[in-house]
């Protein structure tokens, strides 16, 4: 059973979460600002917290910093309204390892949260999207050529997702096994977070977290 | 915004008012009485004052005449009763009395060394008699504050009136001493000790000035989006109200509704027509509200269009493309996914619906042979359908372009 805590400030999102996810999920807790979040995270040491990118308190990315400063290894999957660049990019570099919009259904919510729990990365449609226009050829030369570029699995992978495959599907249509799927997009998410490409900074600085 | 106008109406029974001319009792243009009312005192002191002030180079006139003009006569019924006309003789006789001491004496040669004195004490008076009477009372307040918190300065500043004052007059009565220079030099040590004094003071009334800039800045801006709420989500959530029974119509407003706000929120401005990823969107967003199905749009790199040739022949066949997916799949949602590289644009349409098999489809049914797989090769492109029953369909439309 996957514990799960949900920080969103509305109330009324919250309790539609908590009935859409499956019985395979328990929701162990709620937050509603940063403060509270920070609180309930080290009280319930949740598998998974479904963070609001948009909070009073500065926050998904301030939870994202304080929690994960500490040392804490919880693992977070963003969850917003919002499909900008800049929170997408900005919530992923500060260390969640998924985006998906608040649209989701609560089937393929259920699978993001067991995908996150079992260390892997949850990829959007529009965050491959975001990715693929990043990591596109730039005049730039790369400083780092191993964290700077995809590879050409990669970038079919998540070519994939941006046409809207499921990772069954793109197994399936790569020959390759969704393990494999999985490795491929949690190794973009890494060089999402760790990368220096100035197309990456320039929408980190614009949040300010490098 | 109703409510934004009762921040102009004056506030009728405050304990201060604007300051007003009375017609009532005036002697000259009912300035004293106003100022007196004002300042809660009794008319004859600031009458006197006025007279003495007349006195020293005439400045209490320069004051009054300038009062006169700024402040609005008060609005009274009927005839303008007379004047006064015996006080109005005793002040004057007063004046003339005090002129010609002075005179005599040579104390109301104050020189250059009065003008300062005269200019910003009408500016002071000017500014204070325009204020709202709430604003008065709080730079009241915050003069009284300031003297409180910063003791050592007042001090200061008033030692440096005191001395300056005393000087002053010491230099005006003796005759014997050089005359200008002194004075002059007595009165701007008067006029130090008076900056140091209203420095806090003007600051204070800088810092209210920037504040109300800002607040009307923030004003302008909740302006703009109480609009935008107005204009467009409230017209949206009554109309869902009244189509309540039809659950694809709700949420074919609510969809659009979205699609409108995140239009407003994060994106900038785009031409429509202008470049190939706007132009996919424009024709999602179209086609979402025509057939009540959510259509994801995710595009990767961008290109300008090339005015109805290919890229509009694929942009057509793309429209094709979402159509049938909408009508004819039953699926809950489709993803479209442009891409831009290099000198090839490919477009993707797939849903999650019921398939169909592609051979037994009619050679009559126009839209995907047709509208979308002939459209293509005529203009150079290609495309190709991948479909089964019950796995879904995808469209994929390709086409060259030369990048300028």
């Amino acid at each position: 059973m996957t514990r799960v805590l949900i920080v969103d400030d509305h109330r009324l999102f919250r309790s539609g979460v908590r009935a859409e996810l499956g019985n395979s999920i328990e929701v162990v807790g709620e937050a509603e600002d940063v403060e509270s979040a920070v609180k309930a995270i080290a009280e319930h040491q949740p598998d998974v917290v479904l963070l609001d990118v948009h909070m009073p308190g500065g926050g998904g990315q301030e939870v994202l910093r304080r929690v994960l400063g500490s040392g804490s290894q919880v693992r977070f999957l963003a969850l917003s309204v919002s499909d900008a660049a800049e929170d997408v990019i900005g919530v992923i570099r500060g260390g969640a390892r998924g985006y998906v919009t608040k649209n989701i259904s609560g089937k393929e919510l259920t699978d993001a949260i067991r995908r996150v729990a079992d260390g892997d990365a949850v990829f959007s449609p529009r965050l491959a999207g975001f990715v693929l226009d990043a990591f596109a050829s730039s005049e730039a030369p790369p400083i780092d050529p191993e964290l700077d570029s995809l590879t050409q699995r990669e970038r079919e992978v998540l070519r994939l997702i941006a046409r809207g495959y499921a990772y069954k599907e793109i197994a399936k249509e790569l020959f390759i096994s969704v393990k494999t799927v999985e490795t491929h997009v949690s190794s973009v998410l890494r060089k999402l977070q760790l990368s220096n490409r100035h197309e990456l900074s320039r929408w980190a600085t614009a949040r300010r977290l490098v | 915004m109703a409510d934004q106008k009762t921040l102009a109406e004056p506030t009728g029974d405050a304990p201060f008012r604007r300051m007003m001319r009375p017609m009532e009792g005036r002697l000259l243009g009912g300035v004293a009485q106003g100022l007196a009312t004002q300042l809660r005192l009794d008319p004859v002191v600031i009458r006197l004052a006025f007279v003495l002030l007349s006195v020293v180079d005439g400045i209490g006139a320069v004051v009054y005449a300038v009062l006169w003009m700024v402040t609005p006569r008060q609005p009274h019924q009927g005839q303008s009763p007379a004047r006064d006309w015996s006080q109005l003789a005793a002040f004057t006789a007063i004046g003339l009395a005090l002129l010609a001491f002075g005179w005599l004496t040579g104390a109301s040669q104050g020189g250059i060394g009065m003008l300062p004195f005269a200019v910003g004490g009408i500016g002071a008076l000017i500014l204070w008699q325009q204020a709202d009477p709430e604003r008065r009372r709080s730079w009241m307040s915050g003069a009284a504050l300031s003297i409180r918190k910063n003791r050592v300065r007042t001090l200061l500043g008033v030692m440096l009136v005191v001395v300056g004052a005393a000087g002053f007059l010491y230099s005006q009565g003796e005759l014997a001493w050089q005359e200008a220079r002194p004075g002059l030099l007595f009165t701007v040590v008067v006029v130090g000790g008076l900056a140091v004094i209203a420095a806090p003071w003007l600051a204070g009334l800088w810092k209210e000035l920037q504040l109300e800039r800002r607040e009307r800045i923030r004003q302008e801006e909740r302006a703009e989006v109480a609009a935008m709420v107005h204009d467009s989500v409230l017209h949206t959530l009554t109309l869902i109200q009244r189509v309540a029974h039809d659950p694809r119509e709700v949420s074919r407003l609510a969809r659009s509704q979205e699609r409108e706000l995140r239009n407003w929120l994060y994106q900038p401005a785009q031409d429509a027509d202008a470049t190939l990823a706007a132009a996919v969107r424009r024709i999602a967003a179209e086609e979402e509200d025509a057939h009540g199905v959510p259509i994801e749009v995710v595009c990767v790199g961008d290109i300008d269009l090339d005015g109805g040739g290919r890229l509009g022949a694929m942009l057509k066949a793309a429209r094709q493309a979402m159509v049938n997916a909408a009508k004819y799949s039953e699926s809950p949602s489709i993803s479209v996914y442009a891409e831009v590289e290099g000198e090839e644009v490919t477009i993707f349409v797939k849903d999650r619906g019921k398939g169909f098999d592609f051979e037994t489809v009619p050679l009559d049914r126009m839209g995907i042979r047709q509208s979308i797989i002939g459209r293509m090769e005529r203009h150079g492109g290609s495309a190709r359908v991948r479909t089964e029953p019950g796995e879904g369909t995808e469209v994929m439309l390709t086409m060259k372009v030369e990048k300028a």
